[in-house]
């Protein structure tokens, strides 16, 4: 019987009542009076030194209020990068100034020259078509391989070269991978791209700075999924703003999928140019804005190589990837292909020995950040694609080659560096074979031949880590942050709970299911909790949501917080009820001494809290309000396996999904339907990628996937309904609610799917090709078909 | 967007009139040209409107057989009002981008405009149409003159297309996937005097009729009679969604296909 | 600029707007309607979905001169005066077809405009209908599943969980 409310249940969502009356409260819905708009001249040219920027003409028309260039910002910070890497010679990574507004050269097509600051956006964008820009085009730097090549042209002119850095893991292990390939009974090797992705959140990014001259205080409002990190990197590094002197405010954003973790030019922007104009600035991207300067994802090019001994073990694993950095790093850009990607390479299987080896690029493009999976995705494509195409060239069932590599034994440490506390790998192929009826497959595709379409299965594993992490760990690794999280409960006097916590929504229904957990905890009804998030002058501190964090992470403060103030409740009741402290027990909203019918409503212990008439304040402070910080000892490590079914007509090449299947284990689950949602959301974006998105720059840097008219975006009539199952739970072991992350899995599974049904339906039409880059276009079919 | 004056007229006397002035521009149902504007990519000092002409709006048949549409009935109105008289035809329409721009967009607009993958221009050239305009009329056959290209003048206005019916006919669309418009399609049209092929979305010259196509089909009207017959993919257009060679592939699979649809 | 008056949720609304004024511009900035979205400038994501005269249209790609005298309809008046949610807004949470919400009033006008000229509509329709409103959240499988509750059909064959 499934239950109605707490953990466990698929309580409906409270945040659904605003924003089906178009109640919600986004940042381009926010005005503050007397606020002037601003328009960003972005750079046509991909590369080119900046000669000069005149602004006299246009600083005279109509409605302008101040113009700004790079050079106003030369006394400003960089744009920080979040996260050192060392490369594998124990040198640390080239990391270049990131300006608000170029100045000396322009690096992307989309990179901010001038910032018109003006009464309406109209008359900003007119003058700023009046500045005369003048640049001397150089060459671009666009293919990965090329810039690395000696005496290639350089996008930074103050690093050594346009390689950020060259990452060796486990770089010991190196000598023995080798060794393990020459001894090798079968190597499987395989060339791919993961192509470049548009994140593409349907509400573009927004700014709005404000400043108060009375009081020195500045508001940032921005769409963001971690306003205090916005609140530390701007302030701290970029503008010199102390934190106690800047509010961020992130209202509802909507969507992110890390595309709005990081900190932009366009928010140091606003926050500078309020106060430098005395009023509110405003920035709201177009589409087309966005395009060009919202970081991009995923670029990876990657050679990988699996070794096997002659009864199909896996023995060894290499992997030489080029990571596209873009032209700047982005606040998580070095992470992404290295600890997000090199420690997921072992996947669902023991093999003993693995080497990975990233070469991150600078090119003339936007920036390359995180991605709704972040690393983990480019990790399970090249490894699921190599395993299928492993068994393929052996001959040998696709499922069964994965099964007999399972690990089976938890917890499990790879050879790359994590420890797998739990999973259940044949529990969940088990139930993916289940609910994707493999066995009624043959009969399937007999139909799809008798209306001339070749039908695909297609079917891979995934293992992630999420719910980033120890921040020691990450510390040693390089993040320049701390990756816990906090939560502040304040019990009000009527027994009414609030919620702070760092964790961000923007879409994952946080305002739910926290509310679902915290009520459970006390036994009171979930309309009882309030959750309050997105503010830095609400919610005490923050990392926010990003690597499937929130409830693992964010969760776990929220328990930790609400067990001080159980605890503290406890000790009042235990006064209440001249009990001791050991007898008395809550539960459905009262504590009661064990054994008796003595009890204390909820409601009374709090009013206690804050009317201390009767009350042990010897012992305990008045009032009832609790802060914990919970710093995870692991990741958390959701795990499942997918299949794709798919229909390709084999005269146009097109494909579409037929049927869908996922089997995920996330642990123990608060809301299910919320969790299923999430999960529907990743498959979309990951059969997005296989099939249909890809961001293109032609060879002088130009964005040829420049709007959604080029750019594809999943509609409704290219996705089916989904088969997804979560019924196989291995709790997390480490945090207190047992949960693992559930927003990314989506993502990160299903592309290889999509792939190996395509490759086995082109198979079926008796044309091997081994392998097809994504997007799986009709065009790339068709080629691949008649190559 | 530039600012502009907006002129509403009522007639299409007074929009031809409205039309006059320097750098006017007209604006049908606005799906393409809003977004132009948007990008800055037109000027005009004075946009008129000409949503509010309730002569150019409206399906009949007239005295000749003929289905006159005029130019600013929206794709929605064709889709339910041609349906009885022209299911080819309404069934294009019913395709055309989504609901809510089948809603603003129009026959004369989309004819007017000529982009190269839209829709319209296919089913147009492919009966046989004659585009009447404020002060002529225009066979379909010399009025799509290239890529973006027509034989209307400055200010001259599509009033009214009259599309002769043909025994049977049918639209194939392959979609581009991230616009959604076609990146082909073929609008096949069987009429007792001959079959008439137009592929639109293919050609770099914009729709073009098949004119082996339509004489093997005015032969035998079977896609069999199609199988030995390509298309030079050196004409085609050429981008990130499919190569010269995939798109005249594609003209020659869609035509078969839209012969199947008429054949069965 | 040029006197406007439309009727905007049932209600007189009036305002003074440049040639270029966008009909949501009107909406957003000058009565101060909000729910309706903008999410893109190519006329293709439907964040901006609203009805003009009893047809969804894209309040991004029309002329708020143009809407001179219209019934407009938005996701502001789609709820009872109480603010019970209707039919399709109620099935939207029941079926949890928005995450975000950003694209959620252009999808819940589109549903609206759908099953008023097809009140039992199949899958097969709803996915096509929906063409011009594009959502990166939901996966659309819940979206899907809502309309068909809307439309009174039963969703109990197509997975929940």
């Amino acid at each position: 019987m499934p239950k109605d409310s707490g953990i466990g249940a698929s309580s409906k969502r409270r945040e659904d009542i605003r924003f089906l009356t178009g109640d919600g409260n986004y940042t381009d819905d926010i005005n503050i009076h007397g606020q002037a708009y601003v328009y960003f001249l972005r750079s046509d040219i991909a590369h080119g030194t900046l000669n000069s920027v005149n602004t006299d003409a246009a600083a005279t028309m109509d409605g302008v209020v101040k113009i700004f260039t790079g050079a106003d910002f030369e006394a400003v910070g960089s744009i920080p990068c979040g996260w050192q890497i060392t490369d594998k010679h124990g040198e640390v990574m080239q990391e270049p100034r990131h300006p608000v507004l170029a100045h000396g050269k322009v690096r992307h097509v989309g990179e901010p020259i001038a910032a018109v600051v003006a009464e309406t956006l109209e008359q900003a964008r007119d003058a700023a078509e009046a500045i005369e820009v003048d640049i001397s085009e150089l060459p671009a730097v666009v293919s990965m391989k090329d810039a690395v090549k000696e005496g290639a042209t350089k996008v930074h002119d103050d690093l050594t070269s346009n390689l950020c850095y060259d990452w060796g893991f486990v770089e010991e292990n190196k000598g023995a991978v080798d060794q393990a390939f020459k001894d090798a009974a079968h190597v499987t090797t395989l060339e791919l791209v993961n192509n470049r992705l548009v994140a593409n959140p349907m509400e573009p990014r927004v700014a709005v700075g404000d400043f108060a001259r009375g009081t020195g205080d500045h508001t940032l409002y921005t769409t963001s999924q971690n306003p205090h990190v916005i609140r530390l990197l701007m302030g701290a590094f970029v503008l010199g703003i102390p934190e106690h002197k800047l509010r961020v405010v992130a209202p509802d954003v909507g969507g992110g999928f890390g595309t709005k973790i990081f900190h932009y030019q366009e928010e140091a922007f606003v926050t500078f140019a309020a106060k430098a104009c005395n009023r509110a600035v405003k920035w709201t991207s177009s589409r087309s804005e966005a395009f060009m300067s919202d970081a991009h994802g995923r670029d990876h090019v990657t050679k990988i190589q699996l070794a096997l001994d002659k009864d199909n073990n896996f023995t060894a694993l290499r992997t030489d990837t080029y990571a596209n950095m873009g032209a700047y790093l982005s606040t998580f850009a070095p992470s992404v292909p290295t600890w997000l990607h090199g420690t997921l390479m072992a996947g669902n299987y023991k093999t003993p020995l693995i080497y990975v080896n990233v070469k991150a690029v600078f090119t003339n493009t936007v920036p390359v950040d995180a991605y709704r999976g972040a690393g983990r995705p480019e990790a399970t494509y090249q490894l699921e694609r190599l395993v299928d195409k492993t068994a393929h060239e052996l001959g040998v069932d696709p499922i069964k080659l994965r099964r007999q590599n399972f690990i089976t034994e938890f917890p499990y440490a790879t050879p790359v560096a994590v420890e797998y506390d739990t999973g259940d790998y044949v529990a969940t192929m088990d139930k993916l074979e289940e609910i994707a009826d493999v066995a009624g497959f043959a009969a399937r595709r007999k139909e799809s031949e008798a209306k001339g379409k070749l039908r695909g299965f297609g079917v891979n594993c995934y293992i992630e880590a999420c719910g980033i992490a120890p921040s020691n760990l990450v510390g040693q690794l390089g993040a320049r942050a701390g990756l816990y999280e906090s939560a502040t409960v304040r019990v009000n006097a009527t027994g009414g709970l609030v919620v702070m916590t760092g964790s961000h929504s923007h879409g994952q229904g946080h305002e739910t299911t926290f509310a679902q957990v915290v009520a459970e905890m006390i036994g009171i009804d979930e309309s009882m909790v309030e959750i309050v998030h997105g503010d830095t002058a609400r919610v005490p501190m923050g990392m926010g949501t990003y690597g499937s964090r929130s409830l693992a992470v964010g969760g776990s403060a929220m328990v930790r917080a609400t067990e001080k103030i159980i605890a503290k409740a406890r000790k009042i009741a235990s006064h209440l009820l001249e009990a001791s402290e050991t007898d008395v027990e809550l539960k459905d909203g009262a504590f009661t001494v064990a054994g008796t019918d003595k009890s204390v409503a909820w409601g009374d212990v709090t009013l206690a809290a804050y009317v201390p008439h009767n009350y042990p304040l010897e012992d305990i402070e008045p009032g009832l309000e609790e802060t914990a910080f919970y710093d995870p000892s692991n990741f958390t490590y959701p795990s499942g396996a997918y299949a794709c079914e798919v229909e390709l007509d084999p005269e146009t090449g097109q494909v579409t999904i037929e049927r869908f299947s996922a089997a995920d284990d996330f642990g123990n689950i608060v809301n299910p339907m919320i969790v299923t949602g999430q999960v529907h959301g990743g498959l979309a974006q990951g059969i997005g990628q296989a099939l249909m998105e890809n961001c293109s720059y032609d060879s002088d840097g130009q964005l040829l996937s420049a709007s959604y008219m080029d750019y594809a975006m999943p509609r409704a009539s290219d996705l089916p309904f989904y088969d997804v199952d979560h019924s196989c739970q291995t709790p997390c072991t480490h945090n207190p609610l047992g949960v693992k992350g559930c927003g990314e899995a989506g993502a990160i599974g299903s592309p290889p799917a999509v792939v190996n049904a395509v490759l086995d339906a082109m198979r079926s039409g008796g044309k091997d090709v081994g392998h097809i880059d994504m997007p799986v276009s009709p065009h790339r079919v068709w080629e691949a078909m008649n190559s | 967007m530039y600012n502009f004056d907006v002129e509403r007229p009522a007639t299409i006397a007074q929009a031809v009139k409205a039309l006059s002035t320097e750098e006017a521009q007209p604006m049908s149902g606005g799906q393409t040209l809003i977004p132009t504007l948007k990008a800055r990519l037109a000027m005009p000092s004075v946009l008129v409107s000409l949503s509010g002409i309730d002569e150019m709006k409206g399906v009949r048949k007239n005295d000749d057989g003929l289905l006159c549409i005029g130019g600013g009935t929206t794709h929605t109105t064709v889709a339910t009002e041609a349906a009885a008289h022209y299911p080819g035809l309404a069934e294009l329409a019913a395709r055309i981008g989504d609901p809510a721009v089948r809603n603003r967009g129009t026959l004369g607009g989309s004819i007017a405009n000529n982009d190269p993958s839209a829709c319209y221009p296919a089913a147009v050239l492919g009966s046989g149409a004659t585009v009447v305009t404020n002060s002529r009329e225009i066979a379909a056959d010399d009025y799509f003159l290239g890529m973006f290209e027509t034989a209307l003048h400055e200010g001259e206005l599509v009033t009214e297309v009259k599309f002769p019916i043909p025994q049977a006919s049918h639209y194939e669309k392959h979609l581009q996937p991230a616009s959604r418009f076609p990146l082909v399609a073929v609008f096949v049209a069987k009429f007792e005097e001959g079959v008439r092929v137009a592929v639109t979305g293919a050609s770099e010259s914009g729709v073009f009729r098949w004119t082996e196509a339509e004489e093997a089909l005015s032969g035998s009207f079977k896609s069999d009679t199609l199988k030995d017959l390509t298309l030079d993919g050196s004409g085609m257009i050429s981008d990130l969604h499919g190569s010269g060679a995939y798109r005249a592939h594609l003209a020659t699979v869609m035509t078969r296909r839209a012969v199947d649809a008429i054949s069965d | 600029m040029t006197q406007v008056k439309m009727t905007v949720n049932g209600k007189p609304a009036s305002g003074d707007v440049e040639g270029r004024t966008l009909l949501v511009q009107f909406l957003r900035e000058d009565l101060g309607l909000t729910g309706t979205h903008v999410g893109c400038d190519t006329s293709q994501c439907g964040a901006c979905v609203v009805h003009v005269n009893g047809q969804a249209v894209k309040a991004c790609t029309m002329l708020a001169i143009e809407a001179e005298g219209a019934e407009v309809a938005t996701i502001e008046g789609q709820a009872a005066a109480d603010g019970t949610l209707n039919t399709i807004q109620q099935a939207f949470q029941d079926h949890h077809g928005l995450q975000c919400g950003f694209c959620t009033p252009g999808m819940v006008m589109s549903a609206a405009a759908l099953l008023k000229d097809n009140p039992k509509p199949t899958v097969a329709e709803v996915r096509h209908y929906l063409d011009g409103n594009i959502c990166r959240c939901t996966g659309y499988h819940n979206i899907v599943k809502a309309i068909m509750a809307a439309s009174g059909q039963d969703v109990a064959a197509i997975a929940a969980e």
